[in-house]
C-alpha cells in the first residue's frame, strides 16, 4: 500500500463552532438571480439528497438536469425509510439543543465524523422540518394540533419526527413534488430511466457525464458546469441489504476511477431489526423499524437447545440481553451494539426459529400495558408487513429479527462545502461519506439527506460556481465527451460479448457471502486478507464467464445489474483493504483484534483519528491513502458507553 | 450525442386520449369534462330518480280505484292552471325529464366511447373483479335495455299506439291499465316485471354512485349511501312490479 | 413447503411488437418466496439455458416504491388484498396451479418489454399540481400552524398512495382517479395546501382526463390499492373540481401557467 503524506484539507472555516456555517454562508460567493440560468447543473439521483437539490436548485433559476435509473423520481429508495427524521426543535421541552444533536451524532459515529459538518447538520435539522411542513408532509400530530416525536436509539431525548411508519416515503414525496414544480416550469429537465455509467473530467473538473438510456440503449453525454451525485450507499455490494435492487454505487465508483477519493469505505451499517434470511432465493432483506425497539423488548431462550415456541418460555428462562448488559439505554442501544450483541447471541447458539438465525422482538408487555390500539396505532403497517413476509402473527408471537447491511457511511470524500477533491464534482446524502462517521444514529440518514440537498448544496454550489461566470459549459461533442462514451459503449460490449456460464446474480451472491463473512459484523487481519483474494478472483470470474444476453440497444435488465455488480468487486477490494487498515474498531467497523475485554468496540484516536480517504490506483492494483485528519475541540473523544 | 429523450420526464412520449380541459366557455367545459359529465349524470339522474318514486306513488292510486287514479291523472294535467294553460305545467315538466333524459344518456355513451380508448385491450387471461357489484357493471346494458322499454312504455300507455295497445282510451289510464296487463297479454306483463328488475338494477348502482359523482362524501354517512340505494331501488321495484301481478292476479280488476 | 407451478407470462420484445403468453413450468417453489423471487428463480433458468429473462420492474421489494406490479390471475398484484406484488408470498398458491401474468394495461401506460409498463402520465399529473409551492427557505416555524390530529391523519391516508398504477390497471376505465385524488386530497385538506387548492385540483383533473379514462365507481381500485387508499377521495376530488370550475378564474391560475407565458 502506498500513502500520500499530504493531509486533506476539510475546508472549514475557522472560528467557533457554532458560528462556523453563518460565517462561512456570510462569505461566499453569490451567483445573482438574472445570471443563474446560465448556469448548468447535472444532478444523478432523485432521493432525499438529490430531488431536495434539484428542486432547490431549480427554484433559485439554475438549469437543472436529473437522472435517475427508475421509472420515476418519486421511487428512489430514501422511500422506503420507516422510522423519522431528526431534529434538535425541543418541542418536548427535554432539554434538546443543536450541541446535545451534534454531540449524539458525533458519539454515536464513535469520534470519526468532522465536528464542524455535524454542528451544522444540527442547526439545519430544525430548518428541515419546517420546510417540510410547509409543503404538506403530514408528520403525526398530536391531538391539540402540534407535531409529535418520539424517542430513538442512541438519544435521550424525543426528538425524531415522524408519518407513521413511512417518514421516507413522505419526505421523498415532498422533494419529488418540489422536484415536479421545476419540471413543470422549466427549470428542471428530467431524464427518468437513464443510468450514469461515467464521469467526464475535463482539465482537472468535472465537466459531465455519460449516460445510457434504459429503455432504448442509447448512450449519450451531457455537460455541466457542476455535476452532483446523489446516488445513495453501497450496501448492494454485499447482494442480500435492505436496499433496493436497483442501488448500486456505479456512479460514485465511476467518479473514483476518475479521480475522486473514496472516503471509509469499511464503514457499512448492519441494521439490528430485520427480517432474518428464510432460504436460498432471498433476494433482499426487509428492514423492520428501529422505532419498534421503544416498544418490543428484545431476548433470547437461556437454553441453547430451547425447542418451545416462544410463548411457552417462561420468563425466568429468558435473557433480556440488551436490558441486562446496558441498563441505561437498554433497548435502545445504538445500531452496532444491538447488531453485535445479536449476532453474539446467535453466534453463541441461542437463535430463535428454524434456522436458529435470529432473535427475538417482543410486544407482549408493551400490549398488556399499552393496549393493542395503542400499538396498533404506532406501528400497525410494520407489524403488516411482518406478518405478511414471516407468515406469524406478530400481535400473537414475538417478531424474529436479525441485522442485516442497511446503510453506509463511507463515499465520497467531500470537503465541508461538498465537494469532492474534483473541482466541480459535488457528493451528496448517503454518497458521500460526510456526516455520521463510523456508524450512523437512526433518524439520522433522512436528516443528512435533506440537509445537504435543501439548504448545504444550494449555498455552497453558487460559491464555487460564481467564479465560471460567463464561462460556457464544457461542448458535449468534445474529445473528452468521445472518449468516455467509447470507453462506455465497449464495456458494454465486452459485457455483452462474454457468453459465459453464470448468471450476474449468482456471482453477485458469491461476492455477497465474501462480504459478509469477512467484512460484515466482524472483521479479522485473515478474513480481510481471504475477502481480498477471493474478491479479486471473483471479479476475473465475472469477466470471463458471466452470461449477459440480450443487446445494448434495448431494455436489458441483466445488462444494468452486470454492469452495477462489476463496479462492487472493486468496491469490495477497496472495502476489504480500507477494513484490513484500519488496525482500531469503531462504530461499525468492529475489528475482532481490537475490542474491550465486555466485548465493544475498542478505539485507537492516537493513530487512526483520520479519514481513509483512497485514490484508485488501477483495477487490481492497491489505492493510495489520503489522510484527513479529525480534530476534536468540543465532542471530546470517550469510550462510547451505553450502560 | 445529444440525448433524444429529453421530453421524457414530461411525458410527451406517452399517447393522450383527449385534449386538455379548460380552454373553452365555461359551460361547455365544465360538460367537457369527464368529472363535469359524470356530474351532470347524476344530477339528471336525481331528477329521473325524483320522476321514478313519484311516477310509482302516483300509480298506487290504482288500489284505491278507478276514480281516484282517473282523477290524479286530470290533476297533472291540471296543475299550475290558471297561471299557465292546460297541461303547461306538465309539459314544462316532460321538457325537463327529455332534457334530462337526454343528457344521460348523450353523456353516458360519450364516457364509454373515451373510457375504450383509455383501455383498448383487454386482459387476455381474463379479469378477476374484486368489488364491482354486478349492478355496476352492467350499467350500460341496462341502461340500454330501460331506454327501449321507456319507448315500448310510452306507446302503450302514454301515446296509445294500437300497435300495441289496441283499446287505448284518451284520459283514461285505470282501464288503460288493466287492459295492458290483462291475462292474455301476458308478455306484456313479463317485459314490464323484467325491465323494472332491471331499472332497479340500474337505480341501485346509480343511486350510490351520485353521491361520489357528486362529492356528497361524509365518512359518518357513507355507509348509509349505499342504504339509501337499496332501499330505493326496492321501493321502486316492489311499487312498480306490483301494478302487473295485481293484474294478473286479479287483485285490481 | 415447495409447490409446482404452471407460469403464462405475457412476453412482448418491444414497445410495437407483438406480444403473446409463453408458458413455462416451475417445480419446487419454496413458500416463503416473494412472487418476484419465484420469477427471480425462473429467470435465472431461463438465463442458463440461453433465453432472454422475463422483463419486470422492481426495486425495493418492501412494498413501498411502487415499482413492481403486474396482473396475476386477473387481478393487479395478485389476489392477496392490500399488498404489492413483491409481498404476495408463495404461500398463497398451491401445487398444480396455473398462473397467468400480464402487465397492466391501459393507453397511457404503454408496454416497453414483457411486464414492464411506461407510468410516467402519473408524473405528468403530479408535475400539473401535485404539490404546495413553498421553496426552499420560505418556511415558518413546523409549529406555527396547527394541524388537527385528523386532519393530518386523513392527509396521511391519501399520501400513503405508492403511485403503482394498480388502480389504473384494475379500472375496466383505465380511470387513474384513485391516484390522483390521493394527491388531490393530500394536498387539498392540509391548511398549507389552500392556497393552491381550486388551481391544484382543475390543472391535475384536466391533466389527469388527457391520458385516462372516467370513473364509474365500481371500486376496482380501491380494492386492489396496495396503499388501501379509499375512493372517499374520489369524492372528495370530484367535489373540490366541481367546486373549482365555478371559481374565479384568477384563484385557478399557476405559477406555471404565468411562467410558460412568458417563456
Amino acid at each position: 500500500m502506498t500513502t500520500d503524506t499530504a493531509t486533506l484539507a476539510s475546508n472549514a472555516p475557522d472560528g467557533p463552532l457554532a458560528d462556523k456555517w453563518n460565517t462561512h454562508r456570510a462569505n461566499m460567493k453569490l451567483v445573482a438571480p438574472q445570471n443563474r440560468r446560465k448556469f448548468d447543473i447535472i444532478i444523478v439521483g432523485t432521493g432525499l439528497a438529490g430531488g431536495a437539490a434539484a428542486a432547490t436548485l431549480g427554484e433559485m433559476g439554475y438549469n437543472v438536469k436529473v437522472f435517475c435509473y427508475q421509472d420515476s423520481p418519486r421511487r428512489a429508495h430514501s422511500i422506503a425509510a420507516q422510522g423519522g427524521i431528526n431534529a434538535s426543535k425541543n418541542y418536548k421541552n427535554d432539554g434538546d439543543s443543536d450541541y446535545r444533536l451534534f454531540y449524539d451524532t458525533i458519539k454515536g459515529g464513535d469520534y470519526r465524523a468532522r465536528e464542524s459538518n455535524v454542528y451544522r447538520l444540527a442547526e439545519i435539522s430544525r430548518n428541515i422540518i419546517d420546510q417540510c411542513v410547509a409543503q404538506g408532509v403530514p408528520f403525526a400530530r398530536e391531538y391539540g394540533g402540534l407535531l409529535d416525536t418520539r424517542s430513538f436509539g442512541g438519544a435521550q431525548v424525543s426528538r425524531t419526527f415522524y408519518a407513521r411508519g413511512q417518514t421516507g416515503q413522505q419526505l421523498l414525496l415532498g422533494a419529488y413534488q418540489a422536484l415536479t414544480r421545476q419540471i413543470e416550469v422549466g427549470t428542471v429537465t428530467m431524464y427518468p430511466r437513464t443510468e450514469m455509467l461515467d464521469l467526464v473530467v475535463k482539465d482537472g473538473k468535472a465537466a459531465g457525464i455519460v449516460v445510457r438510456d434504459l429503455v432504448t440503449g442509447e448512450v449519450s453525454s451531457h455537460s455541466a458546469h457542476a455535476v452532483v451525485l446523489g446516488t445513495g450507499g453501497y450496501g448492494n455490494a454485499f447482494f442480500l441489504s435492505t436496499n433496493a435492487k436497483g442501488c448500486n454505487a456505479t456512479a460514485i465508483w465511476r467518479a473514483h476511477r476518475k479521480g475522486a477519493y473514496f472516503a471509509n469505505p469499511c464503514y457499512t451499517q448492519i441494521h439490528p431489526t430485520c427480517i432474518p434470511v428464510s432460504g436460498d432465493h432471498q433476494s433482499k432483506l426487509t428492514l423492520m423499524s428501529e422505532s419498534l425497539r421503544n416498544d418490543g423488548r428484545i431476548w433470547v431462550p437461556k437454553d441453547k437447545n430451547e425447542t418451545r415456541t416462544a410463548n411457552a418460555i417462561p420468563e425466568d428462562e429468558r435473557d433480556y440481553y440488551l436490558e441486562r448488559i446496558y441498563p441505561a439505554f437498554a433497548n435502545l442501544v445504538p445500531r452496532d451494539v444491538a447488531s453485535r450483541a445479536a449476532k453474539r447471541m446467535v453466534d453463541a447458539g441461542h437463535g430463535v426459529g428454524p434456522l436458529k438465525n435470529g432473535v427475538y422482538l417482543d410486544f407482549k408487555s408493551a400490549i398488556e400495558r399499552l393496549g393493542r390500539e395503542t400499538i396498533e396505532q404506532r406501528y400497525g403497517n410494520l407489524f403488516d408487513m411482518y406478518a405478511n413476509i414471516a407468515g406469524e402473527d406478530p400481535y400473537k408471537v414475538p417478531m424474529r429479527i436479525y441485522p442485516a447491511v442497511h446503510y453506509t457511511m463511507g463515499g465520497l470524500w467531500v470537503d465541508y462545502n461538498l465537494m469532492s477533491n474534483l473541482p466541480g464534482l459535488f457528493v451528496i446524502g448517503e454518497a458521500n461519506f460526510s456526516d455520521h462517521g463510523a456508524n450512523r444514529l437512526g433518524a439520522s440518514a433522512l436528516m443528512q439527506g435533506l440537509s445537504d440537498g435543501y439548504f448545504v448544496l444550494p449555498a455552497t454550489l453558487p460559491n464555487y460556481l460564481a467564479g465560471m461566470l460567463g464561462t460556457p459549459a464544457p461542448d458535449p461533442s468534445s474529445a473528452e465527451f468521445k472518449a468516455v462514451e467509447s470507453e462506455v459503449q465497449d464495456r458494454v460490449s465486452k459485457l455483452l460479448s462474454i457468453n459465459g456460464k453464470q448468471t450476474v446474480d449468482a456471482i453477485h451472491r458469491r461476492l455477497g457471502k465474501v462480504l459478509w463473512d469477512n467484512c460484515g459484523m466482524g472483521r479479522n487481519a485473515e478474513g480481510l486478507r481471504t475477502a481480498q483474494k477471493e474478491i479479486a478472483a471473483l471479479r476475473e470470474e465475472f469477466w470471463s464467464d458471466v452470461k449477459v444476453l440480450g443487446s445494448g440497444a434495448d431494455f436489458n435488465q441483466s445488462l444494468e445489474k452486470a454492469g452495477r455488480v462489476a463496479d462492487f468487486f472493486e468496491l469490495g477490494e477497496l472495502l476489504a483493504q480500507d477494513a484490513l487498515d484500519r488496525e482500531e474498531s469503531c462504530g461499525g467497523h468492529f475489528r475482532e483484534e481490537h475490542q474491550t475485554p465486555e466485548g465493544e468496540a475498542l478505539r485507537d484516536d492516537e493513530h487512526f483519528s483520520y479519514v481513509a480517504a483512497w485514490e484508485f490506483g488501477g483495477t487490481g492494483k492497491p489505492g493510495v491513502l489520503h489522510k484527513e485528519q479529525l480534530t476534536f475541540e468540543y465532542a471530546h473523544p470517550t469510550q462510547r458507553s451505553y450502560k | 450525442m445529444v440525448s433524444q429523450t429529453t421530453g421524457r420526464g414530461r411525458a410527451e412520449h406517452i399517447p393522450t386520449i383527449r385534449g386538455r380541459n379548460g380552454q373553452r366557455f365555461w359551460l361547455a367545459d365544465f360538460y367537457g369534462s369527464a368529472i363535469g359529465k359524470k356530474a351532470v349524470m347524476a344530477i339528471t339522474g336525481i331528477l329521473l330518480l325524483g320522476f321514478v318514486l313519484v311516477h310509482m306513488i302516483g300509480n298506487l292510486k290504482l288500489y284505491l280505484g278507478e276514480e281516484h287514479l282517473n282523477a290524479y291523472g286530470e290533476y297533472l294535467r291540471e296543475i299550475g292552471e290558471p297561471i299557465l294553460p292546460h297541461t303547461g305545467f306538465l309539459w314544462i315538466m316532460r321538457s325537463a325529464l327529455i332534457l334530462a333524459f337526454i343528457l344521460h344518456i348523450h353523456a353516458a355513451a360519450t364516457l364509454t366511447v373515451l373510457n375504450r380508448k383509455a383501455r383498448p385491450q383487454k386482459y387476455l387471461g381474463g379479469r378477476d373483479y374484486a368489488a364491482a357489484s354486478y349492478a355496476a357493471r352492467t350499467m350500460r346494458w341496462s341502461g340500454v335495455i330501460v331506454g327501449l322499454y321507456l319507448v315500448f312504455h310510452l306507446m302503450d300507455m302514454t301515446w296509445g299506439w294500437h300497435v300495441v295497445h289496441s283499446n287505448f282510451q284518451d284520459g283514461k289510464p285505470y282501464e288503460n291499465l288493466l287492459h295492458s296487463f290483462a291475462p292474455e297479454r301476458w308478455p306484456v306483463s313479463v317485459i314490464y316485471i323484467v325491465a323494472n328488475v332491471l331499472l332497479g338494477i340500474h337505480i341501485y348502482h346509480g343511486a350510490w354512485s351520485l353521491f361520489q359523482s357528486l362529492g356528497w362524501n361524509n365518512p359518518r354517512f357513507n355507509l348509509w349511501r349505499n342504504w339509501f340505494a337499496k332501499v330505493f331501488a326496492a321501493v321502486i321495484v316492489i311499487g312498480n312490479v306490483s301494478f302487473p301481478i295485481a293484474v294478473l292476479t286479479g287483485i285490481v280488476s | 413447503m415447495t409447490i409446482s407451478l404452471t407460469l403464462k407470462v405475457w412476453r412482448q420484445k418491444g414497445p410495437n411488437a407483438a406480444g403473446g403468453f409463453e408458458t413455462y413450468s416451475v417445480p419446487d417453489v419454496n413458500e416463503d418466496m416473494s412472487f418476484l423471487e419465484m420469477l427471480d428463480v425462473v429467470n435465472e433458468d431461463l438465463i442458463t439455458s440461453g433465453k432472454e429473462p422475463i422483463a419486470f420492474d422492481s426495486d425495493c421489494r418492501e412494498g413501498i416504491c411502487g415499482m413492481c406490479g403486474v396482473v396475476i390471475n386477473g387481478r393487479p398484484h395478485g389476489s392477496v388484498a392490500h399488498v404489492t406484488t413483491c409481498q404476495l408470498h408463495m404461500r398463497n398458491f398451491r401445487t398444480g396451479d396455473t398462473i397467468v401474468v400480464e402487465p397492466w394495461r391501459a393507453k397511457s401506460f404503454p408496454i416497453i418489454k414483457d411486464l414492464v409498463v411506461d407510468r410516467t402520465a402519473f408524473d405528468r399529473i403530479i408535475q400539473s399540481g401535485g404539490f404546495i409551492s413553498a421553496s426552499t427557505g420560505s418556511a415558518p416555524d413546523a409549529n406555527a400552524t396547527l394541524v388537527p390530529k385528523a386532519v393530518a391523519d386523513k392527509a396521511m391516508d391519501a399520501a400513503a398512495c405508492i403511485g403503482c398504477g394498480a388502480c389504473v390497471a384494475a379500472c375496466p376505465n383505465g380511470a387513474a382517479q384513485l391516484f390522483t385524488s390521493a394527491k388531490v386530497s393530500h394536498l387539498n385538506v392540509l391548511p398549507q395546501g389552500q392556497p393552491e387548492r381550486w388551481a391544484r385540483v382543475a390543472s391535475m383533473v384536466d391533466t389527469m382526463e388527457e391520458y385516462f379514462g372516467s370513473c364509474t365507481n365500481f371500486g376496482e381500485c380501491e380494492a386492489v390499492c396496495p396503499a388501501s387508499v379509499s375512493i372517499n377521495f374520489i369524492a372528495q376530488m370530484n367535489r373540490d373540481y366541481l367546486r373549482a370550475k365555478f371559481k374565479d378564474r384568477r384563484s385557478l391560475v399557476r405559477a406555471a401557467d404565468v411562467a410558460n407565458d412568458e417563456g
